[in-house]
């Protein structure tokens, strides 16, 4: 009984509430004949795809800085590199590992330069970093807008500009990674006895984000990652003992940034296509809402909140559409949902901050 | 004789047992200036949050003995019930508003509304707060509080910009400007003002005086005391010492009244001892912007080998020095280690130079509190000096958990394990765990600040005797600064006294209580009191 | 000397400081004028009137809660909602005209009250992050309206099934529906009905140029009334000299431009001033009336207590003042004012985004007020009014300027959209770094 009470007390109502919402959903699920392991595929594909956006909130929030509302600057960064590489020439795997080192070397600078401005505004980086993130968008969308390109995969046929969906199939990066040692478990036949899909698991791009949570997590048990959990728990303290707060929570910006820009091509390539213009206007929100939903608040947070978190919100946004439309006949109310839920945590996280309340 | 306006009789106050007053006698007449003094912790904060009913009195099952005014009793709930009395005050930190007028701050949340027809269909659909406000009318009542200061500045003019002592004036005036103020309490008001600014301020206490107001006026300056009060209330370690009519005592009196001999930790050695001639750290003109802690301009000599103590009442920027030092707060001057000088502002810097701090503010600056003693111990070393790592960086955790399990050992830390987070341990414990981090980095001259704040009497010997010790045994340089004049007394091999940001003189560990006491007032021209004299 | 000349920089510097967003937006309109060659005077001008007119009230809703404190209230959103839904009510019984309208205000009214009151109490509870709460929670709201408008109704509440206003099936309200045709407007009877669209804008149109010189002389009037009893009363705040004077010739200028096109015909000028269209005199009067009230709410005892919880929470406080009640009020005054800001935009729209157009109203308004010279902590008539003139004027002349750019409109659609956010991000940002260096140099050596 203790241990049920201890374990109540220790996981935040936030997850269990997010975790209630999808169990629910996949037992509804159920009993309408869904396959289970398509639905848990769909939510490791997810999984894949939104991991490092939610790790990038690790950093930022350990530093003092908050999450990272201003997820866009990265993924537009991302999104750059990744049209340079194309314009020049690079496919499949090549293309890759060029639009990587390309994100990580404008990350490194874009986040320079959003730590500084963080540095600038303390007290208020949340609600600036917000219309931040916004204003990149639009300023990188006059940007595609105005990009010159031959290759008419990338551009339109006709005009100036980049295409709102660039598809990866013609690049062969298209899902690269989720098909790297990608293999099937639990395959099973219906009852007509032919052979249905099994739990897909994209391996490679599961090793991406596992691998960078790892790092994540040792870069917290070295000298500079301490420095920065230090930086964000207590100033003072940090600053007594010779840290130089200001330029941790730089470093802990452009980490963010970095994992945002790379995050972004791990999301295209599982997605299959590289969506420009608006579409990084609100990626910030759900990848704020799953560390919360982890069990990060906005003051502290650790590399599990993030798997727990991506799984649960992703699991949810992910099986409730299709189990809610066949439920509902086609309306769907996931998204209301989704907001709610969403919106709702990070309100939650708000008010549990320092200095609210009172 | 008059009566009474206000009379404390028998009051007693303990916060979680821990008696702060016991058995106070205080009493105020109509036109009195009565001036209350004290050292830190002696109990006049206390007796001034019973006054306003503050909230800190009554969540902490409020207090023995009554208060009486005018010979009644009266139950003072909240600074709302004490307003209502008639009592005012005046706080230490201005309580006006930049952006408004000095009008509109006089009267905020007494505005006057208008009597119109408007107003009234407006109140009687949409409530009281919705009726216009008199402006012409309250800048009328501004101005007669103003004039009855002598104050000639215009009542529309914005505070924002207006100096120090300006403000001041406005705060009394807000306060005489409620109706029926029959009590105001000044504490510390002349601490911020200029010579002149101060004169004034005087002045004008006498002319409210005259007018029938009576004053309670905190202040650390026996001058002023001497100068404007009419009696003088002496407190002591919560306890009444003594109520004298001032012109029947002196600046002496008072100051050796107010320190007493209240030596409660005795001192094992005798007082002299041979001091090393090598200076180890020499500060010159030292100006620190800790806020309500301002150094402004010291100069002091620490030999090597000593334990320097830094005494001096609250807020006259003992702490300053140690945090000025270590880049705590901005600090100009300079600053001169074993000759070598020392960059400030550039914390790192100091530090390298095995230079350690433990800090007054323990869970503020002092600890991480959501981390364990461990990581906290290996802290600063860690990051200033590189140890306790292994390659890419990475934290050598064995080193760091063997080095703090004999950190627990040697310095007695009381703990389930070195995994422990510090903050769940009690307040000396977190004080060695802090002393720990300090020791790791095997420091030549260590500062330390209230070591004992908060921290039951066992705790308390145990810290000095370490300190001691570390003093004897490793010949460490130690500069103590603290409040408790006996703890300083019990350890240090000399004593520099702080007032008003400057060093006002240095006294040996034995000094008169007198000597003491009219150094923390400012006093040093007294011809019994020479720096490092024996009386 | 040398002084002398710091201090002016310093005052130059401040000044630019204070208004840079403004002067910005003055040169980018300047420009897009010019850049949009052949964009002819009164085109420009109906465009921003219409405008001006249509978000009058919904940037007038931000003053308040900035006041007290709350910085630039993104949940006003929360109020535009309020709007839309009492208008699903309307529309859904085909109401029409002013009493429609008028009707839907008062549905508007207790939706706007309970909403507000919830937001405000939010606020409380995420106190310091207020800004960052209020865009949140207007997400949040959206999930919740989501919610009802689809669900709910026809789904809880029994709705026809076949009404033009629900999804075929009977559940949850159609993505748009229309505020019904003003009727001097309808052309096929058969097809369109009469409704509430311009029901308030049309009540009584008032000439441009009649309108214009009668403002520009009652302006002057005030001026020198305020002058003169300024000179007798010294704490009448007084502007500047040089500024009273710039400001009369101002006023008096466009009397000469009103006068001159009104009654000297054949004019170029005032053949061009002709064609400004007449301006909706019933609304213009609402705001009007709305910036009155905003002006007097500054003197109640009310109004100063919020300006007294906007300057230091702490203070009111020790003052005896209810802050959190007196911050909840103010958020309930302005998402009242926004959910009738948001039908009077509706009405001069005439179409209902049921589930998208109550988005862009936070961030839109707020954009205008910061053109206007609003910060977080100071917002005035004043900044609603010009933001609003220079805030949709860019709105006007931006495709010119994306057309100048690359030959290409659909950059101006991006670029409008950049400053719209760029705007808010760098009023908020410039003002928070300036009051962490006035603290630091508060807190430096002497």
């Amino acid at each position: 009984m203790d241990a049920v009470k201890s374990f109540f007390k220790k996981v935040p109502i936030a997850t269990l509430i997010i975790f209630g919402f999808w169990a629910l959903i996949l037992i509804v699920g159920f009993f309408l004949d869904f396959r289970m392991t398509s639905l848990f595929s769909d939510t490791i594909q997810r999984f894949g795809m939104w991991g490092l956006f939610v790790l990038a909130m690790v950093p930022s929030i350990q530093s003092g800085t908050g999450p990272n509302f201003a997820l866009p600057i990265g993924v537009v960064t991302g999104l750059f590199a990744m049209v340079v590489s194309m314009d020049i020439g690079f496919i499949g795997f090549n293309l890759l590992i060029v639009s990587t080192v390309l994100a990580i070397v404008f990350g490194c600078l874009m986040g320079w330069g959003y730590g500084k401005l963080m540095n600038a505004v303390k007290g208020s980086e949340m609600a600036i970093a917000t219309y931040t993130g916004f204003a990149a968008t639009f300023f990188f969308s006059m940007i595609w807008l105005l990009y010159n390109t031959d290759n008419d995969f990338l551009g339109w046929f006709i005009g100036r500009g980049l295409r709102n969906f660039v598809s990866l199939t013609p690049f062969g990066t298209d899902q690269i990674l989720d098909n790297f040692w990608q293999f099937e478990i639990f395959r099973s036949t219906n009852a007509d006895g032919e052979l249905i899909g099994g739990l897909v698991i994209p391996t490679g791009t599961l090793l991406v984000v596992l691998l960078a949570c790892l790092l994540m997590w040792l870069f917290f048990r070295s000298k500079h990652g301490i420095a920065i959990s230090a930086v964000g728990m207590n100033p003072m303290f940090a600053k007594a003992t010779g840290l130089n707060a200001d330029r941790s929570r730089v470093l802990a910006n452009m980490i963010s940034t970095v994992l945002a820009a790379v995050g972004i091509i791990v999301y295209a390539q599982s997605f299959g296509f590289m969506q420009l213009y608006d579409a990084p206007l609100m990626m910030a929100f759900p990848a704020v809402a799953a560390v919360l939903v982890g069990g990060a608040t906005a003051q502290r947070s650790k590399v599990i909140h993030v798997i727990i978190g991506t799984i649960l919100l992703q699991g949810l946004i992910t099986n409730g559409p299709p189990v809610f439309g066949r439920l509902l006949e086609g309306a769907d109310i996931t998204d209301a949902v989704r907001m709610i839920v969403q919106n709702g945590i990070i309100l939650y996280a708000l008010a549990q901050m320092k200095g609210g309340g009172k | 004789m008059s009566q009474n306006l206000l009379e404390f009789k028998n009051v007693s106050k303990s916060y979680s047992g821990n008696q702060v007053l016991k058995n106070v006698n205080f009493d105020i007449r109509p036109g009195e200036i009565h001036a209350l003094i004290g050292e830190n912790g002696a109990g006049k904060s206390t007796m001034m949050n019973i006054l306003f009913g503050m909230p800190v009195i009554h969540s902490t099952g409020g207090f023995e003995g009554s208060v009486e005014m005018e010979g009644k009793p009266v139950n003072i709930m909240s600074p709302f019930d004490a307003m209502a009395h008639g009592i005012g005050m005046v706080h230490q930190e201005f309580m006006l508003i930049p952006g408004f007028t000095i009008a509109e701050n006089i009267k905020i949340n007494r505005e006057i509304p208008k009597e119109n027809a408007l107003n009234n269909v407006m109140s009687s659909i949409f409530g009281k707060r919705m009726k216009t406000l008199d402006f012409k009318k309250m800048n009328q009542d501004a101005r007669v509080a103003l004039d009855r200061l002598d104050m000639t500045i215009e009542e529309y003019t914005l505070v924002q910009g207006l100096p120090i002592g300006f403000m001041q004036f406005v705060e009394i005036a807000r306060e005489i400007d409620k109706t029926g103020m029959k009590l105001l309490v000044l504490d510390e008001p002349t601490a911020v003002l200029t010579e002149s600014e101060a004169e004034r301020l005087l002045k004008a206490m006498r002319s409210l005086a005259v007018q029938g107001i009576a004053i309670v006026f905190i202040s650390h300056r026996l001058d002023e005391i001497i100068n404007v009060s009419d009696r003088v209330t002496v407190l002591r370690d919560g306890e009444w010492v003594a109520t004298k009519d001032t012109k029947d005592t002196s600046a002496i009196e008072i100051a050796e009244l107010m320190i007493g001999r209240k030596v409660s930790i005795e001192r094992e050695e005798g007082a002299e001892r041979e001091l090393s001639k090598d200076i180890m750290l020499s500060i010159k003109d030292l100006h620190v912007a800790m806020p309500s802690e301002r150094a402004r301009g010291v100069d002091l000599e620490v030999r090597k080998g000593e334990i320097l103590g830094i005494g001096g009442l609250a807020g006259q920027g003992k702490l300053g020095i140690a945090n000025g030092i270590m880049g705590i707060y901005p600090a100009k001057g300079e600053v001169v280690l074993d000759g070598k000088k020392l960059p400030l502002n550039n914390t790192k810097q100091v530090l390298k130079e095995s230079v350690a701090y433990v800090s007054e503010d323990r869970k503020g600056i002092g600890l991480l509190l959501d981390e364990p003693i461990d990581s906290n111990i290996v802290f600063t070393d860690m990051q200033v000096n590189g140890n306790f790592l292994k390659a890419f960086g990475l934290q050598d955790s064995k080193a760091i958990s063997e080095h703090a399990k004999q950190m627990v050992i040697d310095l007695d830390i009381r703990c389930t394990s070195e995994k422990q987070h510090t903050g769940r341990l009690s307040g000396g414990n977190q004080q060695k765990v802090c002393v720990g981090r300090a020791l790791t980095q095997k420091p030549n001259l260590l500062f330390v600040s209230e070591p004992t704040r908060g921290i039951d009497i066992g705790a308390k010997k145990l810290i000095l005797d370490l300190l001691l010790k570390l003093s004897r045994e490793q010949g460490m340089t130690i500069v103590m600064t603290s409040s408790e004049l006996a703890e300083l007394c019990s350890i240090c091999d000399r004593i520099a006294i702080i007032c008003e940001g400057k060093v006002a003189g240095i006294l040996a560990p034995n000094a008169s209580p007198a000597e003491f006491g009219l150094m923390m007032s400012g006093i040093t021209d007294t011809d019994s009191v020479k720096e490092g004299g024996v009386s | 000397m040398t002084n002398n000349n710091a201090n002016t920089s310093k005052k130059i510097t401040n000044f630019l400081l204070d208004n840079i967003v403004t002067i910005v937006f003055v040169l980018f309109v300047a420009f897009g004028f010019y850049a949009a060659d052949g964009l002819a005077p009164s085109a420009l001008i109906n465009e921003v009137l219409m405008r001006f007119f249509r978000n009058g009230l919904l940037v007038l809703s931000l003053i308040i809660p900035v006041m007290a404190g709350l910085g630039l209230n993104f949940g006003i959103v929360v109020g535009a909602l309020a709007g839309v839904n009492a208008l699903i009510l309307t529309r859904y019984f085909e109401m029409a005209g002013m009493g429609g309208l008028m009707l839907s205000f008062l549905v508007a009214l207790p939706l706007a009250l309970l909403f507000g009151y919830l937001t405000g109490k939010l606020y409380n509870k995420t106190r310091g992050q207020e800004m960052i709460a209020a865009l949140i929670v207007s997400f949040f709201a959206e999930g919740v309206h989501l919610v009802f408008a689809l669900f709910v109704i026809g789904g809880i509440i029994p709705v026809y099934a076949n009404h033009r206003m629900i999804i075929p099936g009977g559940m949850g309200v159609r993505a748009t529906f229309d505020m019904g045709q003003h009727p001097d407007l309808i052309r096929m009877p058969e097809l369109e009905t009469a409704g509430m669209r311009l029901a308030m804008d049309w009540l009584w149109r008032v000439n441009f140029l009649h309108a214009a010189l009668f403002i520009a002389v009652a302006t002057l009037i005030y001026l020198i009334v305020r002058r003169m009893l300024g000179k007798r009363n010294p704490s009448i705040a007084q502007m500047p000299t040089v500024v009273f004077f710039i400001n009369c010739a101002v006023c008096v200028g466009f009397i000469a431009i009103a006068a001159f096109s009104l009654f000297v015909p054949g004019s170029a000028m005032g053949m061009e001033l002709a064609n400004v269209n007449p301006i909706p005199g019933v609304t213009a009067l609402v705001i009007l009336g709305f910036c009155l009230l905003t002006t007097y709410f500054t003197k109640t005892k009310l109004g100063q207590d919020c300006r007294s919880v906007g300057q230091s929470q702490h203070i009111a406080k020790v003052s005896g003042i209810d802050v959190d009640r007196t911050r909840i009020i103010a958020t309930m005054i302005s998402t009242v004012l926004a959910a009738w800001g948001m039908i009077i935009f509706l009405q001069e729209v005439g179409t209902v985004g049921t589930y998208t157009s109550h988005r862009m109203v936070g961030m839109f308004s707020v954009a205008a007020i910061l053109v206007g010279g609003a910060t977080t902590t100071k917002a005035s008539v004043k900044n609603v009014i010009v933001g609003l003139i220079l805030f949709h004027a860019m709105f006007v002349v931006s495709p010119a300027i994306g057309r100048y750019i690359s030959n290409d409109e659909g950059v101006a659609e991006y670029l409008r959209t950049f400053m719209v956010y760029g705007v808010i991000g760098f009023s908020l940002g410039l003002y928070a770094w300036r009051t962490l260096k006035a603290a630091r140099d508060k807190d430096a050596l002497d």
